[in-house]
């Protein structure tokens, strides 16, 4: 019985994850500049983790693969806003202004681009 | 349990599918780059449900180890994108702040 | 000194969670490899009072309950968001004054803003940050300045 229920929240836990980060990429395709895309990464980082992360142990139970699963969400939890803000920072020194509304963000980073091949879009 | 294990797998390879695409379009290198940064973290979340649905335990200490290079790997490439070297240092520099 | 102690403790405490082999040989090897990174940690400089075990207190996990929930509330707002872009999108840079005194503090207001979806820290000034919001509601919580208050109750424990 105990088992039944564990069993069902955690696939609710994980199904819902799942969606999160389904949720998220749509976010990363849709969003209008780069800086939003950064808040649409944010929901794959945290909510998409978390809940795929905890369903997992609930599942486990009391094992050494929990603890090293809340590892890693410890981990995560502490790099993804790092990550996000170093992101943020290398946006801003390549010149891209988060105050403008622009549909599409144009190419300014001078150092950033050379070497790429030629915008396809 | 193992279908709702791996339809959670599948749903993390569309999340993936769609940071691909993002990746490819760009148009700048730090849209590439958050792309790859959450394909990566989603790389970690596929081997964590990869080590629940084949029982293998000792799997989930590739998940741990990638979770920590994905960190660096991602700061280190912004720094190399943003300096073209990653000895340079000082103005511009993307760790100050 | 005191630090170093605690950071060897926590480091113990690591090894023994993540090792899974208990075996005499291989305790020595964890223990040789906890005094080798306190030692390293020390001839690096790296610990400091931001590791004092003080700082720990019962208020961490209450404000971490807190930051939960308000990380699950701003992901439905922002997963919302990603269905109808054109509508709720309002990305905007807002400036958010602080007045948290303390390196620590400001460093995790920073920290909570950025892993909260819909806001990402851009800078972390003396007396203030700039925070790019994605949506209305995002901007709105920041200025309501709630978090910070957390930030204020969750230091001041002595």
């Amino acid at each position: 019985m105990v088992e039944t229920m564990l069993a069902v929240i955690s696939g609710i836990f994980l199904l819902t994850g799942g969606i999160f980060g389904i949720l998220g990429g749509i976010g990363l395709l849709r969003f209008p500049d780069f800086y939003s895309r950064l808040h649409a990464a944010g929901i794959t980082d945290t909510l998409c983790a978390f809940l795929i992360i905890i369903g997992l142990v609930i599942q486990a139970g009391l094992a050494l693969v929990s603890i090293k699963l809340m590892l890693i969400l410890i981990f995560m939890v502490f790099t993804a806003p790092t990550a996000s803000h170093a992101l943020a920072r290398a946006g801003l020194a390549a010149g891209d202004d988060p105050a403008t509304l622009e549909s599409e963000p144009m190419e300014i980073a001078p150092l950033g681009s050379r070497g790429e091949p030629p915008s396809n879009s | 349990m193992t279908t709702v294990l791996v339809l959670t797998a599948l749903a993390i390879f569309v999340t993936m599918a769609l940071a691909l695409v993002r990746a490819l379009k760009g148009p700048s290198v730090y849209d590439r780059i958050v792309a790859v940064n959450v394909i990566g973290t989603k790389t970690v979340l596929v081997v964590a449900l990869i080590t629940a649905i084949s029982g293998n335990d000792d799997l989930i200490d590739v998940a741990l180890v990638y979770a920590l290079i994905n960190f660096i790997a991602v700061v280190t490439v912004l720094k190399l994108s943003r300096m073209r070297d990653l000895a340079a240092a000082g103005e511009g520099d993307i760790t100050d702040g | 000194m005191r630090y170093l102690f605690s950071l060897a403790i926590l480091l113990t405490v690591l090894w023994l969670g993540i090792s899974g082999v208990y075996k005499p040989p291989l305790f020595v090897l964890g223990g040789c490899s906890v005094v080798f990174v306190v030692w390293l940690s020390r001839r690096m400089d790296v610990v400091g009072v931001e590791h004092n075990p003080v700082l720990y207190s019962w208020r961490l996990p209450v404000y971490w309950l807190w930051l939960l929930w308000q990380i699950v509330k701003s992901n439905i707002d922002v997963a919302r968001a990603a269905l109808s872009p054109d509508k709720l999108v309002r990305p905007r840079v807002v400036k958010v004054p602080m007045k948290l005194g303390s390196a620590v503090g400001k460093v995790t207001y920073a920290n909570s803003v950025t892993l909260t979806p819909g806001t990402v820290t851009l800078l972390l000034e003396e007396d203030h940050l700039e925070v790019h919001a994605l949506l209305e509601s995002s901007a709105a919580s920041l200025e309501s300045g709630e978090m910070e208050r957390k930030i204020a109750w969750l230091e001041n424990h002595k």
